[in-house]
């Protein structure tokens, strides 16, 4: 592993000051994915600056929403009673991801900034623009099983790998940063960006800005909700396809409905049109299969990866179904 | 290293200075060679200040140390090389295995993906804090009733796995203990048997 020196914040403004300045420099939390990429010489920070010690840990009730303190843990947040109560699909996709050790170290902001395991940009003897920009796309012609069916562009198909942020952009999320220009709110959705002629860029995040809360407001999201998670073993695996599926029924007449999909594109993949055709619907397998058809408009496969042309709608169905049942 | 007295305490100065000294002589052996050449024509202060150790306390398994470490080490070669604290094991060092895990302040982490210098003041507990002297924690007993291992490479992570199990209240079914257990991997398969004893302890309802 490269070199670097270590800093520690007390204050969030001195973490933000400290990696304004250098270029070079990356804020670390529970570096379950940070230390495995410095491990394997893919990203090679000078200087890592703990946040570990920041006030950011809090899960506390807002007006009308849960804030999740960007440092809480995924396992406490997985396990937290306001969360459970208020919010329990994210609770759901917290425990679909990852193991329960890597839960215990992960952070809200780490989670969504955790970067593609595509082979490729974890391969460095292949070409990836996500990894070095230029370089080419190792995935686009070679074994794209895993790769995105949504929103990719000819210099990057990968996905991105977290279950949590499926579950915050279907609940309308919005990400709290400070940063060297002082705060602002990002829309969960327009967190994360699509691969375009920049892979390199995973998310809307300027240089020097701390994600230091995630605001979820309230909803009538209490009871059917799901996360479907399709893996290639039965746990502690990335996601083939996922689903995060929230109804809200009156009798069986649906009045609202949140989708999102998970393991199809380079963001968190929310399927808008689909949950508007669901509005005033039945909640029957009808209804979903509907849904489903209307959620994979626009989708596209690569040589290895057309399966999940199948398992996209069938996922989304098995979702609303168990949702719809809850 | 291997040849020293087990009684040879950590904080022994002559030890730490050899450690000091061979840990700098391992790090300038890794450094590639345009860093040092770089270091070298312009005495980059970011090179040199990542060679400084930091002063680091941790409580491991009840004893208190004082060290110093390289900010790169990570919590689980502290824990071998520094501590010689070799029953946590070192499988993929990727976070994908399980075999690194130890407690952290009560929680059960994989060693391997965090760096020692995060876990200033912070209390650790491995695999050879468990038992109480002689003897054996109600788990290790259970892993050698149920043959709870064949190799026995992944077993320290496992058993740290399966106490942090129960204790956090998720072996209440054979399918739960499945899942809360996932993230130690078994490569002989001992799987089964592992399960067997995590419900024994459990159903025993001795504290963990």
């Amino acid at each position: 592993m490269n070199q670097f020196q270590y800093v520690r914040a007390t204050k969030p403004q001195g973490a933000i000051d400290a990696v304004a300045k250098d270029p070079t420099a990356k804020f670390i939390a529970g570096g379950t994915n940070l230390v495995d990429l410095m491990k394997r010489g893919i990203m090679t920070p000078q200087k890592l600056v703990d946040i570990n010690r920041l006030p950011l840990a809090k899960i506390e009730r807002q007006d009308k929403g849960l804030r999740l303190g960007a440092l809480a843990l995924n396992s406490a947040v997985a396990n937290d009673a306001l969360v459970r109560q208020h919010q329990p699909l994210l609770a759901l996709a917290l425990n679909a991801g990852a193991s329960p050790q890597l839960r215990n170290m992960a952070t809200v902001g780490g989670n969504m900034l955790q970067r593609t395991r595509c082979s490729y940009f974890y391969d460095l003897t292949m070409p990836c623009n996500k990894r070095e920009p230029g370089s080419g796309c190792g995935a686009l012609e070679g074994i794209n099983r895993m790769h995105a069916i949504f929103g990719a562009s000819d210099k990057c198909i990968a996905v991105h790998p977290s279950d949590m942020s499926v579950a915050l952009v279907a609940l309308d999320a919005t990400v709290l940063v400070s940063g060297p220009k002082g705060d602002r709110r990002i829309a969960f959705a327009d967190f994360h960006r699509l691969p375009g002629d920049t892979p390199e860029k995973d998310t809307n995040l300027e240089a020097g800005e701390l994600i230091t809360a995630v605001d979820i407001p309230d909803g009538p999201f209490t009871k059917h909700v799901h996360y479907q998670k399709v893996r290639e073993r039965a746990s502690y695996a990335f996601a083939l396809v996922s689903t995060a599926a929230a109804l809200d029924l009156d009798g069986n007449t649906i009045k609202a409905a949140r989708l999102a999909m998970g393991g199809v594109a380079h963001k968190p993949w929310r399927l808008t049109a689909a949950e508007q055709s669901l509005v005033g619907q039945p909640a029957t397998e009808a209804s979903f299969r509907r849904a489903a058809e209307v959620a994979m408009q626009g989708a596209k496969a690569f040589k290895h990866n057309a399966y999940k042309l199948k398992l996209g709608p069938n996922t989304i169905v098995q979702a609303l179904r168990t949702a719809a049942a809850a | 290293m291997n040849a020293e007295p087990e009684q040879a305490s950590p904080h022994d100065d002559s030890r730490r200075t050899f450690l000091k000294q061979s840990s700098v002589l391992t790090a300038m052996a890794l450094v590639p060679s345009p860093v040092v050449t770089a270091a070298a024509a312009e005495l980059d202060e970011k090179v040199a200040a990542a060679f400084e150790k930091i002063p680091l306390s941790l409580k491991v398994n009840g004893t208190k140390h004082k060290l110093q470490v390289e900010p790169r080490t990570t919590l689980l070669d502290l824990l071998r090389e520094q501590l010689h604290l070799t029953g946590t094991k070192k499988g993929c060092d990727y976070g994908q295995c399980g075999a690194c895990t130890v407690h952290v302040d009560g929680q059960r982490v994989n060693s391997c993906l965090s760096f020692a210098v995060m876990h200033d003041g912070q209390e650790i507990t491995t695999i050879e804090g468990l038992a109480k002297g002689d003897d054996l924690h109600p788990m290790q007993e259970a892993f050698v009733k149920h043959d709870g291992f064949q190799c026995g490479y992944c077993t320290p992570g496992q058993i740290m796995s399966a106490v942090a199990c129960v204790r956090e209240g998720h072996a209440g079914s054979e399918g739960e203990i499945r899942e809360y257990m996932s993230g130690n991997i078994c490569r002989c398969g001992a799987y089964s048997n592992i399960v067997a004893a995590i419900q024994d302890v459990k159903q025993g309802g001795q504290k963990v």
